[in-house]
């Protein structure tokens, strides 16, 4: 993505939570959650993360907010290394990053007005006098298409789909330039989903928005992002423009979440290959994370980790059958090494 | 098709709260045949699960049943005492909730819940009831039965609590299984091997299924026949095909447009119906979509259409036919 400025990157992201035991606490082991993730946003892009329960993406999401400090790793935005900086600094890049969360019946807060609600940023930036803060969150209630009149009232007289429009409104009071969408639309009916989708579109376009969209809905993903980014137990295991990975997926995880979607269309041949397993929890390790669910999966699979690797221009694959084979035996190879270095 | 099961004739399911009568399910009437799979389709607040919880008795206060009738094998379920429905409910007819986490009594290892259905409906001691858990643990895909049985619900990931609610849910065989959104709690990969697995114990056990769900995918994988549900009412009745190839509801065609990710990618618009489902405390009058409808003329605001069959189509209730 050389032409486009790019707005956040994501270096080799790692978010380890320590497993332990007793009384002392002694540290049994790592959840690893997030496990070396590396990607980049332009400004303007929608990128899709995609995966099912306990992959990592919310947590990524978290890392990238600053709300949990990464265990390794870096968050780049806009140019600027947000590890170690702290206090007055970071408040500043807060507000130009937000966060607009799954479920609207459980972030806002029931006590306060919805006004109140969506202006709370404002306040806390210090933007504005009281009169220029109710103008903004009037304009922006107008703009997500709730009634501005509605500021005075409570989060529980509105439908979920306003709720989520709640949502919106707050986290885009404050002019961001990056918005994180946590599965923004999963407690919404079909219907509302639609409304919600076309609102997060048209915002982006009027605002010059770049969101990174974390859901679990593959045609969701598929319908508002440019790029899409599969991740599973902690690590992206493909990345590639959206059509591209839609009509060729290269990882068999991907083929399999695509198969696994239901579609509506009784007489779509069914072609699947379920996959057998549940998900392991993330463990330690020298094979490759998808090998005990994988169809395809090698003896070579066992014996080292695959690297993310540019497969076609512009889409990138963590699986040994879409690398090229010599990165394949130089893997292998310096992993045996390691190896033999050991013993 | 072979021979009718269950025939629920002008349902009504109210609630009566201190607001108004919510008229939750509002004369619905459908038939299932034995083996068949019914899908009931809809968004929340349709009726849907009202008209599920209706047909096994579980209507909790300040909800009744006014009216209607559910023939189970040409007995109306209305009109036995609780001691009989009692002996239906995970017999006859069984039941598997959307969420296995709050389904399952979190205190008891899932074996002996199991069991528990067992030993209510047939003469068996607890040894046979216990070997009988294991082979219905088998079957529905759990591996390493005989030690799976003697985990607790906690234990056990959000799919397998969901093999279990199913290995107690045909633990005696039922002709009819009621699935309420039964995969909507579970990842992509998960939804289609228990999808997988319904349809093969249908298939083996000869059962019916009535299937609810707000998931047009799920409908067009699973069932045969569909109603679609709006403010209470069917809207649509048609064989799977049909609906998908030739909606004729307004409604229908309006969630089928919703769906994201059908051709065409970033920057399209979705067509998305306007508005929102209006409280069943404060219907329109006339036909309850108007509010909604791109199609809607003065008759729609004065008159509720029927559920009728226009020339060679499947019911529809609505005057555009």
């Amino acid at each position: 993505m050389p032409e486009k400025e790019v707005l956040l990157q994501v270096k080799n992201i790692k978010k380890h939570y320590p497993i332990t035991k007793g009384f002392l606490r002694r540290e049994m082991g790592k959840v690893k959650a997030v496990d070396g993730v590396d990607f980049r946003i332009g400004r303007g892009e929608t990128l899709g993360l995609v995966g099912e329960s306990g992959c990592g993406k919310s947590t990524l999401g978290r890392v990238i907010l600053g709300l949990e400090p990464p265990t390794e790793g870096s968050v780049i935005f806009d140019g600027q290394d947000l590890s170690g900086i702290g206090g007055e600094k970071m408040q500043h890049f807060r507000r130009r990053m937000q966060i607009i969360f799954q479920d609207p019946y459980s972030s806002l807060n029931p006590r306060q007005t919805v006004g109140r609600t969506i202006g709370e940023g404002l306040v806390i930036h210090g933007i504005g006098t009281p009169d220029e803060r109710k103008e903004r969150v009037r304009e922006i209630m107008e703009v997500v298409g709730l009634r501005p009149e509605h500021g005075n009232r409570y989060p529980h007289e509105f439908s979920g789909g306003q709720r989520q429009r709640i949502g919106v409104a707050r986290a885009l009071a404050l002019h961001p330039e990056l918005v994180i969408c946590d599965e923004p639309l999963s407690a919404l009916d079909v219907s509302i989903q639609a409304q919600v989708i076309n609102l997060l579109n048209d915002l982006q376009e009027d605002f010059h928005l770049t969101y990174l969209f974390i859901s679990h809905d593959l045609s969701v993903v598929r319908h508002i992002s440019d790029r899409v980014a599969v991740m599973y137990l902690g690590q992206l295991v493909e990345l590639a423009q959206t059509e591209e990975l839609f009509e060729n997926p290269g990882h068999p995880y991907t083929r399999a979440l695509l198969d696994a979607v239901p579609v509506a269309d009784p007489r779509s041949a069914k072609k699947q290959r379920p996959l057998s397993r549940e998900a392991p929890l993330p463990a330690l390790g020298d094979s490759c994370i998808f090998r005990p669910r994988c169809p395809d999966a090698t003896p070579e699979c066992g014996k080292a980790v695959p690297g993310l690797v540019e497969w076609r221009p512009g889409h990138w694959v963590k699986c040994f059958e879409r690398n090229p084979r010599e990165q394949r035996e130089a893997i292998v190879g310096k992993n045996a090494a390691g190896l033999l270095d050991v013993e | 098709m072979s021979s009718v099961l269950l025939e629920v004739k002008d349902l009504k399911t109210y609630f009566l709260t201190e607001a108004g009568t919510a008229r939750a399910v509002d004369s619905v009437s459908f038939s299932v045949s034995e083996g068949e799979v019914l899908g009931i389709v809809g968004e929340s607040g349709c009726g849907k699960s009202v008209t599920a919880l209706s047909l096994l008795g579980l209507i909790p206060p300040p909800g009744i049943i006014a009216d209607g009738q559910i023939l189970f094998k040409g007995t109306d379920l209305l009109n036995i005492p609780e001691t009989e429905m009692e002996s239906l409910r995970g017999d006859a007819i069984s039941m598997i909730f959307q969420e296995p986490m709050t389904s399952l009594n979190p205190v008891f290892r899932v074996g002996d819940q199991i069991a528990e259905v067992l030993l209510r409906h047939r003469k068996i001691t607890r040894k046979e009831a216990s070997e009988k858990v294991v082979e219905l643990l088998g079957q529905v895909g759990i591996p390493a039965p005989e030690t799976r049985m003697l985990d607790y619900p906690h234990q056990m990931s959000g799919g397998m609590r969901q093999r279990v609610m199913i290995a107690m849910a045909i633990a005696c065989s039922p002709r009819l299984i009621i699935a309420d959104e039964p995969t909507t709690a579970l990842d992509v990969t998960i939804q289609a091997q228990i999808l997988g697995l319904l349809n093969r114990l249908r298939r083996e056990h000869g059962m019916a299924v009535l299937l609810i769900t707000h998931d047009l995918g799920v409908i067009a994988e699973m069932a045969e026949h569909v109603l679609v549900m709006y403010t209470g009412r069917v809207v649509e009745h048609a064989g799977v095909d049909d609906l998908f190839e030739d909606p004729l509801h307004p409604y229908t065609q309006g969630l089928m447009r919703s769906i994201p990710g059908r051709g065409g990618g970033k920057g399209r618009r979705l067509d998305a119906i306007p508005g929102v489902v209006p409280s069943l405390l404060d219907l329109p009058a006339g036909c309850k979509f108007n509010t909604r409808c791109p199609y809607s003329f003065d008759l729609c605001f004065r008159e509720e259409p029927e559920l009728a069959s226009p020339p060679g189509k499947h019911p529809v209730r609505c005057w555009l036919y």
